[in-house]
C-alpha cells in the first residue's frame, strides 16, 4: 500500500511536471548594455531610458510603429483643420495610470505644458517648440494650438520624449515611473536589473508577458555565455563581433535590421582648409566606405550617400556621387592647394564603430595624403569639446536621432555648416504637410548635402538582434529608441 | 603603548584631507559637462545651463568644496546628480556585492596561498616547490578576465552549476546570491593567491635562515614546530602588508571581473560615474574608499605590532 501511494505520488508530479513544460512561458529576460540613468523618459537623452520604458510602460497620443510609421495610441483618432495649425485630438476612455489616477485631456495638457515649459529639462524640447496652446474640450478631446503648420507634428507626438505623465506622479517617474503602458514599473535593482511585470487594468489589448527582466550586461564578452547557459534569452543590441558564435546556433534568432543611425564622419566646415569644398570632397573620394563597414561593424551596415536612412521612405541613393577613388581625391587636394597633403586630428569617442572605423579611415586618408592625428575621446569630453566648443578638425559619430536631417541647418551646430539654400528647404519642409511635397523637399535636402560634401557619409549602423529562436514579436529594426515588449511571447 | 596607535590615527585623518583636495581638483579638471552629458545632443545651451543651475554646478567652486567635504565630515554623501539618490544609498546598495565578494576571494586567496607558500618554502629548490611556483607563475600572467570567461563556459554553459553572471539580490535567498558570486570570487582569488603564495614563500625562506631558526633546531625543536612557531610567525609581516593591499584592491579595482560577471559592484558604480560625470558619486565613493585603505593600513601596521612585540615598546 505504502509503495504504491508513493508511486502514485511519483506519476502525478511527473505528470504536473510534463505538463507545465508545454505551458507557453511568460516571462522574459533581456539584455541591455547601459544602464539608464534614471527612469522618465521626459528628463533625458540617453537611449537607455526610452529602451526600458518606450511603449512598455508609458504611451504617447501617437506612437512609433515597427517600421517607423506614425500609429494611435492614446489618441483614438484626430482631426487637422485645414490651415494645418489645430490638432483636436480623441482620446481613448477608460484609461487608468499604473498609480489608479484617471488619464483624461487634462494629462495632456499637464504633460505637453510641462515638456515646453521655461524650466523644462526635456532633452528633445524642439519637439514641441511648435506648440502655441492646448486646450481641454472636455475630458477625452484636446485641443493642440499650433504657431505654424508643422509636417512632422504627429511622428514628433510619437518620440518617447513625448510621453504622458500624470501630474501626481511626474517628479517621482526618475525613481518610480507611472504611465499607461501594459507593463508597470515593478523593481529596480541599481546596476543589476529593471524589472516590468504585465499591469491588470490595461485599456487595449493586454501584454502577452507576465514579467519582464531588463538585465544590465556592460560587456559584449558576456553576451554569449549568458545566452548559452539560459540566463538572458534575447539581446536586441547584440555585439556585431561576437555573431560567428551564434549564428549557426538554432536555438538562436539572429536578426539583422536597420536603426535611424547614420554614422558620419563629421568635418568642421569652418575650419581651414576643410572650408574648402574641393577638400571635403577629396576626403570623400578618399574613402572607402565597404572598407569601413567591414572593419568597424562586421559587414553589416547599408553605405550611405546622405544623411538618411536606407529604411526610410524618403531615401535617396546618393552612394555612387563620390565613389572610392584615390586619384580623384588627390587631384582636388591639388587644386585645393594642398598637393603636398597636410595634417589633422580625428577625435574618436568610445563606440566600436568610431574606434574602429576611424583606424580605417586614417589610413584611407594617409594614401591621399592626409595625415590624421587619432585622438580617443571620452563621450563626456567628445560633447564638451567636439559638439559644444567646437574644437575639433574630424569627428566620428553616429547621429541615432530619426529623421534628423534638420540638425545640419540648426544655427551653432557643431558641423559649422552654413547654406541658407539648405535652409530655406528645411523651413519649408517644416510648414508641409503633403506627403509628395514633403517627400520631393526632403530628397532635396539630401542632395544639397551630398553636393556640398559638408561630412563623410559612411553607412547606416545595423541593429543585430539575437534571442532565443522561441521567441516571437521583437522589433525586427529600431526606427526609434525602443525595445516594444507589448507583442512579444514565448510560441508554445 | 598608546602612542604608536594615537600617531597612526593624526596621520591617518591628515591623509583623508589631502586626499579629499586632490580628488576634489582633479575631478574639476576633468572635462566634460554633466548636465549636457544628461541632456543630449539635442538640448539648447539655455536648457544645459538650467539644469547646471538646478545641479547646483554654477556655484563657486570653494564654496562646492566646502559644502562636499562639510557634508563627509557629518558623513553625508551627497546626492547623485544621475541617479538622484543619496550617494550612500547606493554605495549601500554596491557594498552589499563588493564586501562579500572580497571577502570570499580573500579568504579563497588565503587558504590556498599559505598552505602553498609554506609548502614551498620547507621544499625549496625540490620537485614540489618548482611545480607549485610555476603554477603561481602561471596564475599571475594568465589574465583574470580571460580566466573568469573559462570559468563561467566551464561551470555555467557546460555544468551549468551557477549562472553565467548578474546578482539576484540578497532578498532572493542567501544560496542564490552567493551562488552568483562564487565564480567571480575563485577568478578574483586565483592571481590573488598566486602573487601571496610567492611572498609567503619568500618570506619564509629568508626567515628560515636566520640564526635564531637554526638555534630553535639545534635545541632540539622538531622541524614543523619551527616552521610554525617561529618561521610563519616572523615571516608574517610582508604577508599582511600585501593581504591589505590586495583588500583594498578587491573591494573596488575589480572593475574588470564586475564586468565579465555583470555584477553590480563598487567598481562599476565608479566606472560608470566617471564616464557619465556624475562627480558627486565619483568624489564621495574615491573618499570611501581612501577611507577604506587607510583603516586597512591602519589595522595592518596595528597588526603588526601584535604580530611584533617589539614594535609596541619601541615606541
Amino acid at each position: 500500500m505504502r509503495l504504491w501511494k508513493t508511486i502514485l505520488a511519483a506519476a502525478v508530479l511527473a505528470l504536473a511536471a510534463g505538463t507545465s513544460a508545454f505551458a507557453a512561458r511568460t516571462d522574459l529576460v533581456i539584455g541591455i548594455p547601459l544602464e539608464p540613468p534614471h527612469l522618465d523618459p521626459t528628463a533625458g537623452a540617453a537611449a537607455a531610458i526610452k529602451e526600458v520604458l518606450y511603449a512598455n510602460v508609458f504611451e504617447g497620443l501617437t506612437r512609433i510603429g515597427p517600421n517607423g510609421e506614425v500609429l494611435p495610441d492614446l489618441a483614438e483618432s484626430w482631426t487637422i483643420s485645414d490651415d494645418g495649425k489645430v490638432y483636436t485630438f480623441k482620446l481613448h476612455t477608460g484609461v487608468k495610470f499604473h498609480d489608479g489616477a484617471d488619464f483624461s485631456a487634462d494629462d495632456v495638457k499637464f504633460s505637453l505644458d510641462r515638456a515646453r515649459a521655461d524650466n523644462s529639462v526635456n532633452a528633445q524640447k524642439g519637439l514641441f517648440a511648435a506648440i502655441d496652446k492646448v486646450d481641454v474640450i472636455d475630458p477625452a478631446t484636446v485641443k493642440v494650438t499650433l504657431k505654424n503648420p508643422q509636417g512632422s507634428f504627429l511622428y514628433n507626438m510619437g518620440w518617447g520624449d513625448a510621453v504622458m505623465v500624470s501630474p501626481k506622479s511626474a517628479d517621482t517617474n526618475k525613481e518610480n515611473p507611472v504611465g499607461t503602458g501594459p507593463f508597470k514599473f515593478q523593481n529596480w535593482a541599481k546596476g543589476s536589473s529593471i524589472t516590468l511585470v504585465k499591469s491588470d487594468h490595461y485599456w487595449g489589448a493586454p501584454a502577452f508577458l507576465d514579467k519582464v527582466e531588463f538585465r544590465i550586461v556592460p560587456d559584449a564578452a558576456a553576451n554569449v555565455p549568458a545566452l548559452l547557459s539560459g540566463d538572458i534569452q534575447a539581446f536586441p543590441f547584440f555585439d556585431p563581433d561576437s555573431l560567428a558564435q551564434v549564428k549557426d546556433d538554432p536555438r538562436f534568432k539572429v536578426v539583422i535590421g536597420s536603426t535611424e543611425g547614420e554614422t558620419i564622419l563629421s568635418i568642421n566646415n569652418k575650419k581651414p582648409p576643410f572650408d574648402k569644398l574641393q577638400v571635403r570632397q577629396a576626403i570623400s573620394y578618399a574613402l572607402d566606405r565597404k572598407a569601413i563597414i567591414d572593419g568597424a561593424s562586421a559587414g553589416l551596415g547599408l553605405p550611405i550617400g546622405s544623411h538618411m536612412s536606407p529604411a526610410n521612405k524618403d531615401y535617396v541613393d546618393l552612394t555612387g556621387l563620390y565613389p572610392h577613388n584615390v586619384d580623384k581625391a588627390k587631384e582636388l587636394l591639388k587644386e585645393a592647394g594642398l598637393e603636398n597633403g597636410f595634417k589633422a586630428t580625428l577625435k574618436l569617442p568610445p563606440p566600436g564603430y568610431a574606434r574602429l572605423g576611424g583606424e580605417i579611415i586614417a589610413s584611407e586618408l594617409r594614401d591621399v595624403g592626409i595625415n590624421l592625428e587619432i585622438i580617443p575621446v571620452e563621450w563626456a569630453q567628445w560633447l564638451d569639446q567636439v559638439f559644444t566648443k567646437k574644437d575639433y578638425d574630424l569627428t566620428i559619430v553616429s547621429h541615432t536621432e530619426p529623421n534628423d536631417i534638420d540638425i545640419y541647418s540648426r544655427k551653432d551646430y557643431y558641423f559649422n555648416y552654413d547654406n541658407p539654400t539648405f535652409d530655406k528647404v528645411i523651413a519649408d519642409l517644416n510648414l508641409t504637410s503633403d506627403e509628395a511635397k514633403r517627400k520631393e523637399l526632403l530628397g532635396e535636402a539630401q542632395k544639397i548635402l551630398a553636393d556640398d560634401a559638408v561630412v563623410g557619409f559612411l553607412y547606416e549602423l545595423p541593429k543585430v538582434g539575437v534571442w532565443d529562436a522561441k521567441l516571437q514579436g521583437l522589433w525586427e529594426n529600431a526606427p526609434i529608441q525602443a525595445n516594444d515588449l507589448t507583442k512579444v511571447k514565448w510560441s508554445e | 603603548m598608546t602612542a604608536y596607535p594615537l600617531k597612526r590615527l593624526v596621520i591617518a585623518f591628515a591623509t583623508l584631507v589631502l586626499a579629499s583636495m586632490v580628488v576634489f581638483a582633479v575631478l574639476e579638471i576633468l572635462p566634460g559637462d554633466p548636465a549636457r552629458l544628461m541632456l543630449g545632443m539635442n538640448a539648447s545651451a539655455d536648457q544645459v545651463e538650467l539644469l547646471r543651475t538646478q545641479m547646483g554646478l554654477n556655484a563657486p567652486l570653494v564654496l562646492r568644496y566646502l559644502h562636499w567635504a562639510g557634508g563627509l565630515l557629518s558623513l553625508d554623501f551627497g546626492r547623485s546628480y544621475t541617479y538622484s539618490v543619496p550617494v550612500i544609498d547606493l554605495v549601500r546598495e554596491r557594498l552589499a556585492v563588493s564586501l562579500p565578494l572580497a571577502l570570499i576571494a580573500l579568504a579563497l586567496s588565503t587558504i590556498i596561498a599559505i598552505p602553498v607558500g609554506l609548502y614551498s618554502a620547507s621544499r625549496r629548490g625540490r620537485a614540489g616547490d618548482t611545480v607549485a611556483m610555476g603554477a603561481a607563475q602561471l596564475g599571475v600572467a594568465v589574465p583574470n578576465f580571460w580566466f573568469a570567461l573559462m570559468l563561467i563556459y566551464v561551470f555555467a554553459v557546460w555544468l551549468r552549476l551557477v549562472p553565467a553572471g548578474g546578482f539576484p539580490g540578497w532578498g532572493a535567498g542567501a544560496w542564490p546570491a552567493l551562488k552568483s558570486l562564487l565564480l567571480p570570487a575563485v577568478a578574483l582569488a586565483l592571481p590573488q593567491a598566486a602573487i601571496l603564495a610567492r611572498v609567503t614563500r619568500s618570506a619564509l625562506i629568508e626567515v628560515l635562515n636566520e640564526d635564531y631558526i637554526r638555534t630553535a633546531r639545534a635545541k632540539g625543536l622538531p622541524y614543523r614546530a619551527v616552521l610554525w612557531r617561529h618561521a610563519l610567525r616572523n615571516a608574517m609581516i610582508p604577508v599582511l602588508t600585501i593581504l591589505g593591499l590586495q583588500f583594498a584592491f578587491l573591494l573596488a579595482g575589480t572593475i574588470i571581473i564586475e564586468n565579465v560577471f555583470y555584477l553590480p559592484g563598487l567598481g562599476r558604480l565608479v566606472f560608470q560615474a566617471i564616464t557619465q560625470r556624475d562627480l558627486i558619486v565619483v568624489e564621495s565613493v574615491v573618499m570611501l574608499l581612501v577611507a577604506a585603505v587607510i583603516a586597512v593600513n591602519l589595522l595592518v601596521d596595528l597588526s603588526y605590532a601584535v604580530v611584533d612585540p617589539r614594535l609596541r615598546t619601541r615606541s
